[in-house]
């Protein structure tokens, strides 16, 4: 009777000991989150979660693998024990959402018809899937299914997945459902870092937009009248929307298929319209900000490029400073962008945005001269963004040029935004024809000049400035001289009181701009007392360069790295104007987005890596030349003017904003392109969903030669 | 010869799994993916045979001799938990490596039936060393092989057309009913 229990004590006895000393012994250090993860859940090591036992499914917990609720035997209330305890520890984390890129559905066009299992995964093992888009969404839901929080619904409509934010945990079982990798778990931070690869189905709107703005995205929401949504949507990719609104050329309008049949749609009008509808109401769409990083980013420069900067950095979790030479944060588009077009309080709007999510300013101290880049660093900076911008007018190196009444362009239309005095004349020469030209003559106007001649070197088809300027500066009164090349200021006493110009006559010059050839005997002078010159802007470097030897071009731009916008300065990246050239403000707001992304890969994890597959050009297939099924619809959305008399002697906006109705309207006629798919109005989801050969099919041909060159 | 045929007969014949019935809670748990499926077979053929070692021993120099037969189930409980227990901790110090190959499936075996079911046979037709080492080693083959082969069904099944009543865990209990029928194909072989 005694061996028995003395039997089975000794091994439990041997046992205990041989473990507790293995235990001792081979020790490993492990995140005690685990172990008390482990004991909350059963400890019935059934595997029901897809984890190998309950301390691995813990692990996977604490990693944030899998689900707090993926306990099967546990239920609501471990995972609820388990959440509370992990959810003080996890801070900061930010909300993953499931979506779909597809935009597709019914609309593409099928191979064949295919009656097999109604599963994505089998289908895509026939002829690899029935439809022609080869990245589309089949619809047939596996997703939806694969959700155990009955997050997806598939739409009637589209045939798409729809995904309910309220539900959606963001587990991830849908993405690994989906065959084609059309799901994806998006977070702020992943928006933020992202750039647009030939990879993608992207609309060619958003190829063209230099910020790749997801334009079909926010339209639709703002047809929808989901404004705070189309904003927040725009805000992903461009914090500075009042000033695009306005001051935007819209490159993306000139890539939209509607101009086949109709207009292109007034994207940016619209765009305006919600930055005025959220002013109006003058509370902010508010951005998330992630969890403090501890790391420092200096930003110098508070302009476009700065500023989108130092959003987008102070959104991923680093604590931004800005450092702007001006008075006032705004960069050109302030001092350089005439109030009839942007109000300083307009733009106002946009900045106080990026300050408000805990950006620290300082305005008034220039690098170079106040601080350098060294003290900068010296002062606990991880990394320091130049976004300086091209603020030095270049001025021709003509005879006479000393003489008083000759300036920049840059210089005539700064002083209406600081405390120097205005530039004012009777007779305004004006050279250049780009939108700073247009500009100065537009603002000499309202400054009560009495004549306003814009000269320019070339033929008119070759001005820079975007063609509506163009026409609003003639209206408004001012005459425009092409094929006029001036030689030689002329003055008396030091004083301006004319330009001697020669006619010109173009001669082609392949690769190039075309050759200005003299015409003989056209030598005249016109008279003048004050010449505005903007033929180019440079950044003025030399002092950055002594200081901290930064590499400069022989454009006298920054050197950087193109894939990364590194300069030869560990730590330092420089981007927008001061890297590129005098460039479009959005050019300037992508580049702070693209340098954000730099600076936040070398911070946080010491290098950057390269996008793959990064979108630079059109994407040849999307191209199309016709449009079938979509009857055309001219766009409604025009926006107010003002009459040319009440624009002379005041700076009071020339361009209103269209009404809420014309937003709506115009947003409608979005087709809501892909690559290859777009909304037709004839065909309906029967018709393609039966039709055996491509409704697409003639559009997937690419455009000729010479128009994909263009 | 006698050694060949008691493999080919614990592996397909008496199959552990599919004509003994032992081990079922990872036989559906862990068979959802063949990756899973894979770790968890080598898992169990590692500690099966550690287990038959060391149960054997005990049983032939502690239990016979003193004549304590009837306590093979308790002692060998008690010795298999220990004993995995101890190597999880061993290898996940010493082997990080195969500690994430293998560790994670080490707690689901403890309290695994196959394994403790193995022991016991071993006991009860009183094999000797060389012959336990040939039945354990095969009947977890045998396992790993039975696991193997229904982690790729139901990965089949994910995407099949099953009607609502019978989805989950339904179908894969009738599916193993109809791998066991299969199983007894090999009857007579050996």
């Amino acid at each position: 009777m005694v061996t028995p229990v003395i039997l089975l004590v000794g091994i439990a006895f041997v046992s205990a000991i041989i473990l507790g000393l293995a235990g001792r012994i081979f020790y490993v250090e492990e995140d005690p989150r685990i172990e008390a993860v482990t004991d909350m859940l059963p400890g019935a090591n059934c595997g029901g979660c897809g984890q190998a036992g309950c301390s691995s499914a813990a692990e996977a917990m604490v990693k944030g693998e899998i689900e707090v609720n993926s306990c099967v035997v546990g239920g609501t209330e471990t995972a609820e024990v388990i959440g509370a305890y992990l959810g003080y520890d996890v801070s900061g984390s930010e909300p993953t959402l499931a979506c779909t890129t597809c935009e597709g559905g019914y609309r593409a066009a099928r191979k064949f018809d295919y009656s097999g299992l109604q599963d994505c995964r089998a289908a895509l093992q026939l002829y690899h899937g029935f439809l022609r888009c080869e990245n589309g969404c089949l619809g047939l839901g596996s997703c939806m299914r694969a959700c155990k929080f009955s997050a997806i619904t598939m739409s009637e409509e589209t045939g798409l997945p729809v995904f309910d934010p309220e539900r959606c945990v963001g587990c991830g079982k849908c993405v690994d459902a989906c065959p084609k990798g059309i799901v994806k778990l998006v977070g702020e931070t992943t928006k933020i870092l992202h750039w647009n690869q030939y990879t993608q189905c992207l609309s060619p709107c958003r190829q063209r937009c230099p910020a790749q703005l997801n334009i079909p995205k926010y339209l639709g929401h703002a047809r929808r009248g989901e404004y705070a949504a189309a904003l927040a949507t725009i805000k992903d990719n461009n914090p500075l929307v009042t000033a695009t609104g306005r001051v935007c050329p819209e490159l993306c309008a000139t890539e939209c298929r509607r101009e086949i049949k109709d207009d292109p749609l007034a994207i940016n009008a619209i765009k305006r319209f919600l930055s005025d509808w959220e002013r109006d109401s003058g509370e902010r769409i508010t951005a998330s900000v992630a969890a403090d990083t501890g790391k420092r980013v200096a930003v110098v420069g508070g302009g476009p490029s700065g500023l989108s900067a130092a959003y987008y950095l102070r959104r991923l979790g680093h604590q931004v400073d800005i450092f702007e030479q001006m008075e006032k944060l705004g960069g050109m588009p302030l001092y350089g962008i005439p109030d009839y077009r942007l109000s300083e309080e307009q733009y106002q709007w946009d900045i106080e945005g990026v300050l408000e999510l805990g950006v620290t300013a300082h305005t008034g101290v220039k690098l170079g001269e106040d601080f350098t880049i060294r003290s900068l660093k010296a002062l606990g900076f991880d990394s320091v963004y130049l976004a300086l911008g091209c603020w030095s007018g270049r001025m021709l190196p003509f005879e006479g040029k000393e003489l008083i009444g000759n300036y920049s362009g840059i210089d005539y239309l700064r002083r209406f935004h600081t405390d120097e005095d205005i530039i004012e004349g009777k007779h305004f020469i004006i050279i250049g024809a780009g939108n700073v030209a247009m500009d100065c003559a537009r603002s000499a106007l309202r400054t009560g000049a009495e004549s306003v001649n814009l000269l320019f070197r070339f033929s008119r088809d070759l001005m820079e400035a975007n063609a509506h300027e163009i026409i609003d500066a003639e209206n408004e009164g001012v005459n425009m001289h092409c094929l006029v090349s001036p030689m030689k200021f002329v003055g008396e006493n030091g004083r301006l009181t004319g330009i001697q110009v020669q006619d010109v006559t173009l001669k082609e010059n392949p690769g190039g701009l075309p050759d200005c050839i003299p015409v003989e005997g056209t030598v005249r002078v016109i008279p003048c007392d004050t010449v505005i010159q903007a033929v180019g802007q440079g950044a003025d470097l030399d002092a950055i360069v002594e200081a901290d030897g930064l590499g400069k071009t022989r454009f006298s731009t920054v050197e950087a790295n193109d894939e990364t916008l590194e300069t030869n300065i560990p730590g330092v990246f420089a981007g927008g104007d001061c890297f590129s050239g005098p460039r479009l403000m959005i050019e300037a707001i992508a580049a702070g987005r693209y340098a954000a992304r730099s600076i936040h890969y070398s911070m946080t994890e010491g290098k950057i890596p390269p996008i793959e597959d990064l979108q630079r050009e059109m994407i040849a297939p999307s191209l199309v030349d016709s449009l079938a099924g979509v009857s055309p619809i001219s766009t409604a959305a025009i926006k107010p003017m003002i009459p040319v008399e009440e624009r002379i002697g005041t700076f009071q906006e020339v361009e209103g904003t269209i009404t809420e109705e014309q937003c709506r309207t115009e947003a409608t006629r979005c087709l809501n392109c892909g690559i290859y798919c777009y909304d037709q109005d004839t065909l309906g989801d029967t018709d393609i969903l039966a039709s055996t050969s491509c409704p697409n099919e003639p559009h997937i041909v690419e455009k000729a030669e010479e128009k994909v060159a263009a | 010869m006698d050694l060949f045929y008691l493999a080919i007969s614990a592996t397909f014949v008496n199959n552990i799994l599919l004509a003994q019935y032992l081990g079922n809670c990872p036989f559906l748990g862990v068979s959802k993916k063949l990756e899973t499926a894979l770790g968890m077979a080598v898992a169990v053929v590692f500690v099966t045979v550690m287990a038959a070692i060391f149960t054997w021993a005990v049983f032939t120099f502690v239990l016979v001799p003193y004549n304590l037969e009837f306590l093979q189930t308790l002692s060998f409980i008690l010795i298999i938990a220990s004993l995995v227990q101890l190597v999880e901790i061993i290898i996940k110090k010493q082997s990080r490596m195969l500690y994430n190959a293998l560790g994670v499936y080490l707690p689901l075996i403890t309290t695994n039936c196959a394994v403790m079911g193995v022991a016991l046979l071993v006991a009860k037709k009183e094999y000797n060393f060389l012959e336990m080492l040939v039945f354990s080693s095969t009947s977890a083959v045998g396992y790993g092989l039975a696991l193997i082969l229904f982690a790729g069904i139901r990965e089949r099944l994910v995407i099949s057309a099953v009607p609502k009543s019978l989805q989950g865990t339904s179908i894969a209990l009738i599916t193993a009913g109809i791998m066991a029928l299969a199983f007894i194909g090999f009857q007579g072989m050996a």
